[in-house]
């Protein structure tokens, strides 16, 4: 990182060894990071050298090629797995706003959830489209790269301490139902409804490395794009312009733009402050 | 204050982190900076995340720097004023592009001084830190901070130690100031 760029030898030794690091990761597991953006990429790492009690990028190195417990543990480190259930409530106020509208119109719908993580956002769309009465016709595709982490999205289970929040931001989301008819809590876990998670399918699926696997009418992407360097943003929002219908809508984090990308002629701005993009034509 | 003799010969970045309370420090320091003033300055403050920050609109009026909250893969310029987004991390790459995380918090905080100073997590006891560096070079990083006595606003960081990992506060000379601390 270069905000206070500490450029001694030891620190460029560590960017040699964290480059060899993730060249040994796409080698051996096939998951590839080596576009991912670096600063905060090697933060993690960093962290990761502390849990896994080695000196530097090269020790773990070793570990992962040779214990083949290390890496899925690694994998919770490389992927960021913090979400909320309706972050941002003025980003799903604005989908009810300017796409339910459109979406309607569809005899069928197919919805995309990039980079799920634990499903947070999964579920709050889910919610979304159930109480605009578009959930009995939809299927969405929820994906992420790590088995972990799907795992526990499918699940569909929360610590209820978690709850009042998730409660707080669905209704500034301009919800129409109560949260808790979405949800059976008890022994301090909420576990979210059996009937919204049979309108999900739950796949592993990699931006860096797969490709288009389905026509789609809306794909959401939040806070995953900001952990790319700008070619594989640029893949990324390839990706989502082939695989969505002519005018399908695409939803991206707040702090996320497309006015960098390859891609930015493809879309129009449609709710710029909560960052809804338009494919056009 | 820091003597000018331990900064670096040319400073190319300024680290600033505080607690909701800094805004008033940052009042008297950003418009202080002349128009000639070529580091580019980040600013970490603890804000509440449900609500957009107005920091850019009340600091942009009054500074002779463009102030702007960042952008992911926004280019770095020099002289220009940025504020790490409520709820973010505020990162910058090697080829000088902000980058920006939602990481988990470090110390209950997101945005962090610790990430964007690019330094292991510590107390923040201070109202407000400072970060200065040249790159690339080595080891040319100076850290201040004002005392934790100074504080004017009891935020998240409230009841943490008053050590750091890289030295002890020393007691600020005056509202905003600032001291050298070891690093």
């Amino acid at each position: 990182m270069a905000t206070v760029q500490n450029n001694s030898p030891g620190n460029n030794d560590a960017d040699i060894e964290l480059h060899l690091l993730i060249d040994a990761i796409y080698l051996k597991y096939h998951h590839d990071f080596r576009r991912y953006a670096q600063a905060s990429l090697k933060r993690r790492l960093t962290g990761a050298l502390a849990h896994f009690k080695c000196r530097s990028f090269s020790q773990l190195q070793d570990r992962l090629l040779h214990e083949p417990a290390v890496f899925p543990t690694l994998l919770d480190f490389l992927t960021v797995p913090v979400s909320e259930m309706f972050r941002d409530p003025g980003y799903f106020r604005a989908l009810r706003q300017v796409a339910v509208p459109i979406l309607r119109t569809y005899p069928s719908l197919k919805v995309w959830v990039a980079g799920c993580s634990t499903g947070e956002e999964v579920y709050s769309l889910a919610i979304l489209l159930r109480e605009e009465g578009l959930l009995p016709r939809t299927l969405i595709y929820a994906t992420d790269i790590n088995p972990h982490t799907l795992q526990k999205a499918s699940a569909g289970v929360y610590d209820v301490d978690r709850i009042a929040g998730f409660t707080e931001a669905h209704h500034k989301s301009g919800g129409s139902s109560s949260l808790s008819d979405y949800y059976t809590a008890a022994y301090g876990r909420a576990v979210f409804d059996k009937s919204l998670r049979e309108h999900i399918v739950f796949s592993d699926h990699s931006l860096a490395t797969d490709s288009v696997f389905a026509e789609v009418q809306l794909v959401s992407c939040r806070n995953v794009l900001i952990y790319f360097n700008r070619d594989l943003q640029d893949r990324a929002v390839g990706l989502f312009r082939d695989s969505l219908c002519r005018k399908g809508f695409l939803g991206i984090g707040s702090k996320e733009s497309l006015r960098f990308s390859a891609h930015a002629d493809s879309f129009d701005e449609l709710a710029p402050d909560e960052r809804i993009y338009q494919k056009w034509p | 204050m820091i003597a000018p003799e331990t900064l670096p010969a040319r400073i190319d970045t300024v680290v600033i982190g505080a607690s909701a309370g800094g805004v008033e420090a940052l009042a008297v320091l950003l418009p202080a900076l002349p128009d000639t003033f070529r580091p580019a300055v980040f600013i970490v403050l603890h804000l509440p995340r449900e609500q957009p920050s107005l920091l850019v609109q009340i600091f942009e009026k009054r500074c002779a720097r463009p102030v702007r909250e960042a952008d992911d893969k926004e280019p770095v310029e020099p002289g220009t004023i940025y504020f790490a987004p409520p709820d973010y991390h505020m990162l910058v790459e090697k080829n000088r592009q902000i980058a920006l995380s939602a990481d988990d918090p470090v110390h209950f905080s997101r945005p962090s001084i610790d990430v964007c100073s690019n330094r292991p997590p510590m107390s923040m006891a201070g109202a407000c830190s400072a970060s200065f560096s040249r790159e690339p070079t080595r080891r040319r990083r100076r850290t201040a901070c004002s005392s934790p006595g100074r504080r004017r606003h009891r935020g998240p960081t409230a009841g943490q130690r008053q050590s750091t990992a890289h030295g002890s506060v020393s007691p600020a000379a005056r509202p905003g100031g600032f001291r050298a601390l070891a690093c």
